[in-house]
């Protein structure tokens, strides 16, 4: 079974024998020990693993980590900036006390993550097409919306990332 | 594995129900002002511990009517408020957190009479001891209910110590020591003295007799009522391992469980070498089943070094399965059986007053109709999981559960330790919803790990926990219906058929528990309940509002059916029934208060704009319903086009949950069952073909997407009833309020759901 080197939240990690088709998730989970990207079908239903490679949100449970290759990955462990000052996202989180369980909001925030960094200023319609591909079992979506909301002004505010 | 004789399924769920019932167990006072259960009127329900340059550690009691009939000891007490000398304030949670906020909303209550600073209180969770810590679970909305009193009497028995400490120190009359934010003041001279400071002195003072403590009035409530954020948030939007699925131990193994796909199939054979030769795998091997569904079903476990190579193992794991005795349900069957039933006198009367059959007056028109409702799976976010550690005849585990007392005695039970050899660790849980009311899966991890003597995460796939679920039961109600011209309601019967295992009594949640407690029996002169029974393997559990969630639907709908019939408004139709009943001023947690309820409605009304014009095609739909202790009325706001696309836009939520808590949890418990309410009604059916579930992974199966999510904005009538949990009780009206307005939308009467059923499509 091959080794990979990975580039995971600007860290290398050195991760032996894995089988290729390895999903990525399993990878971060139990070989690396980042357990905040969560597992909830495995089938790319769900958005619970959402991360972003080369800054585009994917689902980590359906990406081989033999496809990673030399792009950076980034998981909710990585997006407070070094040294601890958390993303707009995640203080509007905090804020908004958008967790139920939490148990989707790592994949929330990740997708959210990923849509401003595109489009900061992000209209109700392009939010829900954003976080479509993300379920919250318990049913914060309104408050989603509004951190996200939240989070955008304070972005926009501060032209990008703190 | 040792053979254990079962105990009959329904029975054990019943004991369930009976833990996390609010009503049955705890009979809460009729006068509210003066709610105290039993063991807090004690004389012992706070004790001092420590002292000695520690602070102040005040250990009390969360009451458990059961427990107050023992002996006056320690273990009585099974909470603690800690006060250190660097000014942190401690408080134990002791029970489990699933998202309902339980973590912030008890130690909420304890800081508010304590007058804390909210930003020093700490809060520890405890670990699972139901001999120290009493029952210790999450369900039926009652965490609130049960322990209010006795979190506020220790918060206040704390500042009054506090008060006392300084009032020595000072040297001045008690009632000149007053507290703000964690500190004692004493306002002539201007002095102020933060608790930390006075802890060591304030262990020194007597815990005061209940008699000499006062509790603040609401109107002065600082923190209760507020917007609390929960105290986890950091924890969650920066990734930290809260979750069962996120433990990990030394040299940990990574294990599955495959079990028959139809209910109560038995292992015959399975490839065991050849899976046990793939990469990674360390362990393949069957395991006996333990007689008790609840707890260990015969599988077989792979156990390997990642979650991933177990996983893969899995997939070419083939099992030779014996199904002589396994269930063979097929749900369109099931539904032709109870077409034919329908058309028969039913089985069983579960409640009757008046004469239902002779009471149709001259004008009074009447209406029948036959709902359909289906079964739905809980489908937790996070799948079900445990690490288990077997290690000289001991086991720990740590699980994501709900019930994290009764899986110490399942866990006993199934590995044949004594539960004094059972630790359980109670971990964050992606959801519970009632799932994790049952301990199958903490069993499993523990059989597994004590087959392997090795640490181990059992982790099942998204598959197993859709296909091994206890469902919320699906079923028929023949409803029949006579209402005079000016809207009152003359009869009503409902004959409701249900499923049963064994053949005598209806499976859990399939019928009402209290029948004649149960909205509208008590409103109506002539009314009758009954009940037929369709032999059933599949296996049935608590979901959120259990019973509730299905009966309202019909309930609800069908008094619109009535109400449109003799033509009057809902509003008006719903109003004259509950509010000109003789029940009005009852003020009981079993029985409807009519007072309550009319507020409910009526605010919902206004709130919604109820009356109001709408365009062609779009409609309000309004619903009440009274659950779990707890009055909501819902109005939804939905249009329906030519073809059939059904929009919910808005659902206004007016609840009465006596005070409030934390307002910011309790506004996302009814957000979230607004849309878990939605997510149940729309498109989710569970259906069983040769005794299996056919939908396996959401792909088949779906939630409710945020751009479907309507905007839902909640209010609360507040009052100094007793508290009661807002988890459940808002998510019953809301099938029967978006059903009521597809109605006054598009003419159409939706009597079987979910609603792709009857052709619409939900965007
Ligand atoms: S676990 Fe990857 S999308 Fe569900
Ligand atoms: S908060 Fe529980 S799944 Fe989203």
């Amino acid at each position: 079974m091959p080794d990979y080197m990975l580039d995971v939240n600007g860290k290398r990690h050195f991760v032996e024998e894995v089988e290729e088709e390895t999903p990525l998730l399993w990878v971060l989970r139990d070989a690396l020990g980042l357990v905040g990207t969560k597992y909830g079908c495995g089938i790319a239903a769900c958005g619970a693993c959402t991360m972003h490679i080369d800054g585009i949100a994917a689902r980590s449970c359906s990406f081989p980590v033999s496809a990673v290759g030399d792009q950076k990955i980034m998981t909710i462990e990585g997006l407070a900036a070094e040294g601890g000052a958390l993303h707009p996202l995640q203080k509007a989180w905090i804020e908004k006390d958008v967790a139920q369980c939490g148990y989707c909001q790592a994949g929330q925030i990740m997708s959210a993550a990923a849509l401003l960094a595109e489009n900061p200023d992000p209209s109700d319609e392009e939010i829900d097409n954003a976080l479509e591909g993300n379920y919250c079992r318990c049913g914060t979506y309104n408050r989603i919306r509004a951190a996200v909301r939240v989070a955008a002004n304070t972005y926009n505010k501060r032209g990008g990332i703190e | 594995m040792k053979e254990i004789a079962s105990t009959p399924k329904a029975s054990v769920f019943e004991e369930i129900l009976d833990e996390i019932d609010p009503i049955i167990a705890h009979g809460i006072s009729e006068n509210s002002s003066a709610m105290i259960s039993p063991d807090i009127n004690r004389r012992s329900f706070l004790k001092l511990w420590g002292a000695g340059g520690l602070g102040l550690l005040l250990v009390f009691n969360l009451s458990e009517a059961s427990k107050a009939a023992r002996s006056n000891t320690l273990s009585e007490l099974n909470a603690y408020i800690r006060i250190s000398i660097d000014g942190k304030v401690a408080i134990y949670s002791k029970n489990p957190e699933v998202g309902q906020g339980i973590k912030t909303s008890l130690p909420m209550i304890i800081a508010e009479e304590l007058d804390a600073d909210w930003r020093d209180v700490v809060v520890e969770q405890s670990p699972i001891d139901e001999s120290i810590f009493g029952r210790q679970n999450a369900g039926g909305s009652r965490s609130v209910a049960t322990n209010y009193d006795a979190l506020r009497y220790a918060g206040a028995a704390a500042r009054y110590m506090l008060r006392a400490a300084a009032a020595k120190i000072w040297n001045v009359p008690l009632g000149e020591c007053s507290t703000e934010l964690g500190h004692v003041i004493h306002a002539k001279t201007g002095r102020r003295i933060p608790y930390g400071q006075l802890g060591d002195k304030a262990a020194t003072i007597p815990v005061p007799e209940k008699n000499k403590i006062r509790l603040k009035k609401r109107k002065n409530f600082k923190l209760l009522g507020k917007r609390i954020t929960g105290v986890d948030n950091y924890a969650l939007v920066t990734g930290q391992p809260l979750f069962g699925i996120d433990q990990t131990l030394p040299d940990m193994l990574y294990a599955v469980y495959e079990k028959c796909p139809a209910i109560g199939g038995c292992v015959k054979n399975a490839n065991y070498d050849e899976v046990l030769k793939l990469p990674d795998v360390k362990h393949v091997f069957p395991l006996e089943g333990n007689g008790h569904p609840l707890e260990l079903s015969n599988g077989v476990a792979i156990v390997a070094t990642s979650t991933w190579a177990a996983f893969r193992a899995k997939e070419k794991l083939k099992v030779e399965w014996d199904e002589s005795d396994a269930s063979k349900d097929d749900w369109f069957e099931l539904i032709e059986q109870a077409r034919l039933l329908k058309a028969q006198p039913a089985q069983h009367t579960l409640y009757q007053t008046g004469a239902v059959e002779e009471a149709v007056s001259d004008t009074a028109k009447s209406i029948q109709a036959f709902y359909t409702h289906h079964f739905i799976a809980h489908a937790t976010l996070e799948p079900q999981n445990c690490t288990a550690w077997y290690r000289n005849d001991r086991v720990e585990v740590w699980a994501p559960t709900q019930s994290p007392g009764r899986a110490v005695n399942n866990i006993a039970h199934t590995v044949g330790l004594d539960a004094s050899k059972v630790v359980v660790n109670q971990t964050r849980a992606g959801g519970g919803f009632g799932r994790r009311l049952v301990n199958d899966s903490v069993c499993e991890a523990a059989a597994i790990s004590k087959y392997i003597n090795a640490p181990v995460k059992l982790q099942w796939s998204r598959e197993d926990d859709m296909m091994h679920d206890f469902y919320r039961v699906g079923g028929f109600h023949a409803v029949k219906g006579s209402v005079d011209p000016d809207g009152r309601v003359t009869r009503w019967g409902d004959h409701l058929i249900t499923f049963s295992e064994d053949g005598e009594k209806s499976v859990i949640a399939g019928v009402p528990r209290r029948p004649k407690e149960e909205f509208p029996a008590s409103f109506i002169e002539n009314f009758q309940l009954t009940q037929s029974l369709i032999p059933l393997k599949t296996r049935c559990g608590l979901w959120r509002a259990p019973n509730s969630n299905t009966h309202a639907w019909v309930v609800q709908s069908f008094l619109h059916e009535l109400s449109t019939t003799a033509g009057v408004d809902h509003l008006e139709f719903l109003l004259e029934m509950i509010g000109t009943a003789e029940r009005r001023g009852a003020q009981n947690a079993n029985s409807l208060n009519a007072e309550r309820a009319v507020d409910v409605i009526q605010m919902a009304a206004l709130k919604a704009g109820w009356g109001r014009t709408l365009p062609k095609g779009r409609g309000l739909g309004l619903a009440f319903h009274f659950s779990h202790g707890g009055y909501f009325a819902e109005v939804a706001e939905v249009s329906v086009s030519e073809t059939k696309d059904v929009k919910v836009h808005h659902v206004t939520v007016v609840g009465d949950v006596g005070p409030i808590i934390n307002l910011s949890g309790a506004e996302n418990q009814c957000q979230g069952s607004v849309i878990d309410g939605l997510s149940a009604m729309f498109e989710q059916e569970i259906t069983m073909k040769q005794g299996r579930v056919e939908q396996k992974n959401f792909d088949t199966y779906s939630l409710l997407r945020i751009s479907q999510a309507p905007s839902v904005d909640v209010h609360f009538i507040q009052s100094d009833n007793p508290p009661t949990g807002a988890g459940e009780p808002a998510l019953t009206p809301l099938a029967p309020a978006v059903c009521n307005a597809i109605y006054s939308a598009s003419g159409h009467r939706v009597r079987t759901l979910p609603l792709v059923k009857e052709g619409f499509n939900v965007i």
